[in-house]
């Protein structure tokens, strides 16, 4: 905006101004209203939906489900999505800082004295675009799949081995079933695909000394292992070993 | 120097009858009505803080403004709800690695209403998140953050980045299992970041690892820090609304001034 446009806008709002009226009451009745519907509403979800709390945290065990607060799902899908090791970094804090960046920049990116939504082409079809980018990720991310299920068969020799191996087997796939490996790994049909490379065939590609060292000195997101029970994670790393 | 207030915009017939001279001696609520005023008028002399009272409530709002216009103030009072049941589940909560889950349970099954409060705590964050966005999407769709209205949008948008803050400190408090996961994951998240990412990290943690001190640093973020923060920046935000005005809806012309229009016939 330049000068003359700039004064342009003061003389007119100083004139829509003149024409409006008090602040209270009439503003204050609207916002007094609002404010009992938003408690009304937060009373209400209290009542209905609770709050609930789940087992104690266990830092040496299972069984849990590393899903934030739905309203960070856009972040954590954004994650799931951009899957190269090397772009890892820019999904994880390189795009939300440039999105705050740029959120924080607007007034300055766009200086035209245009206001109404459908005169700004390019401002309202960024912002609706906007909406819509995070709306479809929320969605992706609230029906990401539940991560703890593992429907695969023991394969032929362990089969037939039978008594221990296959208990050691079966007990190595509970594991990592309840581990929550399958929030970030896809295995076979089960679990989502990405962040994490597919472990369908680890076992293939990685002997187990490195898988063991990867369960616990992993690269970021994924958490270290090293605080699971010896047993178990033996059987973890066992198992992961037959994925071929 | 009294306060004057303007006549509240109620029919004729219900404003009460002013008092006649020599009616009646003043009764028992006009002494008190008296005792209120002058009390009022004792601290107004002494502080002058009517002008700012009158500034702020009796300025004008522009033709046309909608209930677009209160999700600001809505986002406030959502805001202070996550305010008053904080304090509540402060009385109760204790930050240690081996109590918080304890006394979170202590809160939600035994504590007088505890349930009920800590479920306005945590819905009112989802209500206040929801908010924020409604009321940074109306003022983005408005243009009101065009001139002379910019520094307002950038204190508004740092106080949407503190809002997501508040919530990622306060979900790890309970110190449940998918609490203490999800903040696990959501740290070494930070950690992949560029230059900062790993500082940022072991900040967070206090130390390279998740540790005893973790969750008492997680909690003076979020019941302290951020929430000061916040606050601080509301009265910025409020204070600059008041200075230069909301907008008038964009598709709104003034008319020209009837005075005007009566001289050019
Ligand atoms: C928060 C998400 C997350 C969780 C949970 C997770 N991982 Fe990972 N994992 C990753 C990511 C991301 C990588 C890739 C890291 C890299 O770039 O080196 C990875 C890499 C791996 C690798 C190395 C793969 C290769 O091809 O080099 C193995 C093996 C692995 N994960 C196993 C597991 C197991 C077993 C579990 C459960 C006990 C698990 N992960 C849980 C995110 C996760
Ligand atoms: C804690 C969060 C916030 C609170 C309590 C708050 C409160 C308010 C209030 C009460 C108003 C008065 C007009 C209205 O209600 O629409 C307002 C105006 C405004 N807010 Fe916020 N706000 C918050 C966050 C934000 C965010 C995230 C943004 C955008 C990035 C923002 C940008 C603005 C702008 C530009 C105005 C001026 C609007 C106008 O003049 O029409 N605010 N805010």
């Amino acid at each position: 905006m330049n000068r003359q446009e700039k004064e342009e806008y003061l003389r007119e709002y100083a004139l829509l101004k003149a024409q409006g009226k008090p602040f209270f009451p009439y503003a204050v009745a609207k916002d007094s209203i609002m404010a009992v519907i938003v408690m009304a509403v937060i009373i209400t979800m209290s009542i209905v939906l609770g709050a609930e709390l789940g087992p104690k945290a266990d830092p040496t065990t299972t069984t849990y489900v590393p899903r934030p607060e739905w309203y960070f799902f856009f972040l954590f899908e954004l994650l799931r999505i951009i899957k190269p090791p090397e772009l890892v970094p820019l999904a994880t804090i390189g795009i939300p800082t440039i999105c705050m960046i740029l959120m924080i920049l607007v007034p300055f990116v766009d200086r035209s004295p245009e206001r109404r939504p459908e005169r700004r082409p390019i401002a309202t079809t960024f912002g609706i675009f906007v909406i819509a980018a995070m709306a479809y990720l929320t969605y992706l991310g609230a029906n990401a799949g539940s991560p703890n299920e593992i429907e695969r068969e023991p394969p032929a020799q362990i089969a037939a081995a039978g008594g221990q191996e296959l208990a050691h087997w079966e007990a190595g796939k509970q594991v990592t079933a309840q581990s929550g490996c399958l929030a970030c790994h896809k295995i076979g049909e089960n679990g989502n695909d990405g962040p994490g490379p597919p472990l369908t065939e680890i076992g293939a590609r990685l002997p187990k000394e490195a898988l063991a060292r990867t369960l616990i000195n992993p690269t970021a997101p994924m958490p270290s292992f090293q605080d699971l029970p010896p047993e178990k994670f033996d059987a973890l790393v066992d198992f992961l070993a037959t994925l071929k | 120097m009294k306060l004057k207030l303007p006549a509240p915009p109620i029919p004729e017939q219900l404003k009460p009858a002013p008092r006649r001279p020599g009616e009646r001696k003043p009764s028992a609520s006009d002494t008190l009505k008296e005792g209120g005023t002058s009390a009022v008028a004792w601290v107004d002399e002494r502080t002058s803080l009517s002008g700012g009272a009158r500034w702020m409530m009796f300025r004008k709002v522009p033709k046309g403004t909608n209930w677009f216009y209160t999700l600001g103030s809505a986002t406030m009072f959502a805001f202070l709800n996550q305010a008053m049941t904080g304090v509540f589940l402060a009385m109760y909560y204790d930050p240690s690695p081996t109590n918080a889950y304890e006394s979170t349970r202590f809160i939600t099954n035994e504590a007088f209403l505890g349930e009920f409060v800590r479920g306005m705590h945590k819905w009112g964050s989802t209500v206040m998140v929801i908010l924020i966005f409604l009321h940074m999407g109306r003022t983005f769709f408005f243009g009101a953050y065009k001139y002379p209205r910019e520094l307002n949008w950038v204190v508004g948008a740092i106080l949407l980045i503190l809002t997501m803050v508040m919530s990622f400190t306060g979900y790890l408090l309970p110190f449940d299992q998918r609490s203490y996961w999800a903040t696990i994951v959501g740290v070494n998240i930070n950690g992949t970041g560029p230059l900062v990412g790993p500082y940022l990290s072991d900040f967070l943690r206090a130390g390279p690892d998740f540790g005893a001190t973790t969750l008492s640093r997680f909690y003076a973020i979020h019941m302290l820090l951020i929430p000061g923060l916040i606050a601080a920046l509301i009265g910025a935000h409020l204070y600059l609304v008041a200075k230069l005005g909301t907008t008038a809806p964009p598709w709104l012309k003034a008319e020209s001034d009837p005075e005007l229009r009566k001289e050019s016939k």
